[in-house]
């Protein structure tokens, strides 16, 4: 039954990844990211981690994803100027450091390492992905990550606040 | 044993399908009655004893009515809309528990008996999924919008999303102090965390931001915004007819009765009668039957109050509907999480709230 349920999503969510960089219309894109966070988020309910799915589905899905539709329904794209061209000088580059990637990848990792089959997989820790494991580790192994993301953030915000302040005037 | 589990479940998906969709369609008829009593008219009355067959007959109505798709929209996504809109709506339902449940051996077929809770899925971040489900609802207002490629479709959906992702922030802070003096994200610990008085009465700051964007999340007036029908014809749903209309429709009062639900089970007790007290001595284990009575009495009650609302105050300026959500409804709610943990930490020190 688990296994079964995911397969379905694993196929959805890289089927979701595909469609976002295949469609030329902007808006089915994003919501091909929607359906790959969604799916996502049900291999996190398969590891027991309910927290991060739901935080998952309610950050990236319903705000992000939220806000990306919106600038892209603004930005009013011609698909015609999203065509795909093999001749493109960037497409060119994306192949040459994918295959970089992959053959770095594999020759450090041997190929075993790279696809571990079979065995049962490793229990996870105590508390995986609950709202105390998180907590947690949020608040003690990760502090210093989580406070610079938040001085980001604030950052971030500061920024937005002066740009439209200069608008204004 | 698993698929008992399993058919139960299903008899109780079912069961709470019938039940939302039957009261959504009274909901219609009770909201065309109660604005005809507040209007001093009669409302529709022809249908039925009282009009109790209207909302059969506007059901009829809806599927034998043309199903018009525009020529100029985009196809799918024009047809997803309300679905996605109704199904969010829908599937959020599903962890609301409305009693503590009930042990049963189904009528002598089984030989232990078993545990049936009255909720369909038990979860324990359930608030957090609800609030999950309810912003992926946004995408039913967007698509819907986007999709008719009409201006007036497309601003209702962009004020939908604007109005909802803030007042979604509100939201979210506003459940915090209730969260915290609970220590859980399980509805039913917090509803049993009210047993001995309601969290409207200390954290009403908390309350009264959680309904005010409960009326921002469900689109009903005063914050009907995309589609207030003087400004642009009627929204995101200008372009659809039929039964995707009557979708979108249903979308809303499932949110009503969803948000009624929440501010029932987070603010007002769940199935707790009174402010204080508890149940006051009564059993509720052999009497399993009152919890779901009181609750539903109470989401009733609010439904009642949302269409009361409704047809007494007047619709918001765009921006008067901004400027509440991020001036006044957001610091408010933190306040509210400022007094509320102090007064945790105050309780805790004294010993009538457990560390």
């Amino acid at each position: 039954m688990e296994t079964v349920v995911f397969y379905i999503f694993a196929a959805l969510s890289v089927a979701g990844a595909l469609l976002v960089i295949t469609y030329n219309n902007p808006v089915s894109s994003a919501v091909s990211l929607v359906l790959t966070l969604f799916s996502t988020a049900v291999l996190f309910v398969l590891l027991l981690a309910h927290f991060v799915a739901a935080i998952q589905i309610l950050v990236y899905a319903g705000a992000i994803m939220i806000l990306f539709l919106f600038t892209v329904m603004f930005l009013n794209l011609h698909p015609e100027a999203l065509r795909f061209d093999a001749r493109n000088m960037a497409f060119k580059v994306s192949i040459f450091l994918v295959v970089l990637l992959f053959t770095g990848y594999f020759a450090a990792m041997g190929f075993n390492k790279a696809f571990p089959g079979g065995g049962a997989p490793s229990p996870s820790p105590e508390g995986f992905g609950t709202v105390e494991g998180v907590g947690r580790l949020l608040f003690t192994g990760y502090l210093l990550p989580f406070e610079l993301t938040s001085v980001l953030i604030l950052a971030a915000i500061i920024g937005v606040v002066a740009i439209a302040k200069r608008r204004e005037s | 044993m698993v698929w008992v589990e399993l058919g139960i479940t299903l008899v109780k998906i079912a069961l709470l399908f019938f039940v939302v969709l039957t009261l959504v369609a009274y909901l219609t008829l009770a909201e065309r009655r109660v604005s005809a009593f507040m209007q001093d008219r009669l409302g529709p009355n022809r249908v039925g004893p009282f009009g109790f067959l209207q909302p059969l007959a506007d059901g009829v109505k809806f599927i034998f009515k043309e199903d018009l798709i525009p020529s100029h929209v985009n196809k799918p996504f024009f047809i997803a809309a309300p679905a996605f809109a109704l199904v969010t709506a829908l599937i959020a339902l599903a962890v609301v528990p409305i009693g503590k449940g009930f042990e049963t051996t189904l009528f002598g077929l089984l030989s232990a008996p078993i545990f049936v809770k009255l909720q369909i899925a038990d979860l324990n971040v359930g608030i957090l999924y609800v609030l999950a489900i309810g912003s992926l609802s946004v995408y039913g207002v967007v698509l819907g919008g986007w999709a008719s490629n009409s201006k007036y479709s497309f601003l209702g959906g962009l004020r939908g999303a604007a109005q909802m992702i803030s007042y979604e922030l509100a939201m979210g802070l506003s459940i915090i102090g209730v969260i915290a003096w609970t220590g859980s994200l399980r509805l039913e610990d917090i509803i049993e965390a009210q047993s001995k008085c309601w969290f409207a009465i200390p954290q009403i700051l908390g309350c009264i931001v959680f309904v005010a964007a409960a009326f921002a999340e469900t689109n009903r007036l005063p914050f009907d915004m995309p589609e207030a029908e003087p400004e642009i014809v009627a929204g995101y749903h200008t372009e659809y007819s039929s039964m995707k209309f009557a979708m979108f429709f249903m979308a809303e009062y499932t949110h009503m009765i969803v948000v009624s639900c929440l501010v029932v089970a987070l603010f007002f007790g769940g199935w707790y009668p009174l402010p204080f007290g508890g149940w006051f001595g009564i059993d509720i284990d052999k009497y399993w039957f009152l919890p779901p009575i009181v609750f539903i009495g109470k989401v009733l009650a609010f439904l009642f109050f949302f269409i009361w609302v409704r047809f007494t105050l007047p619709r918001f300026r765009y921006d008067q509907v901004m400027n509440l959500g991020w001036k006044v409804l957001f610091p408010i709610a933190v306040a509210n999480l400022i007094i509320v943990s102090i007064a945790i930490l105050v309780l805790q020190n004294y010993g009538y709230l457990k560390a």
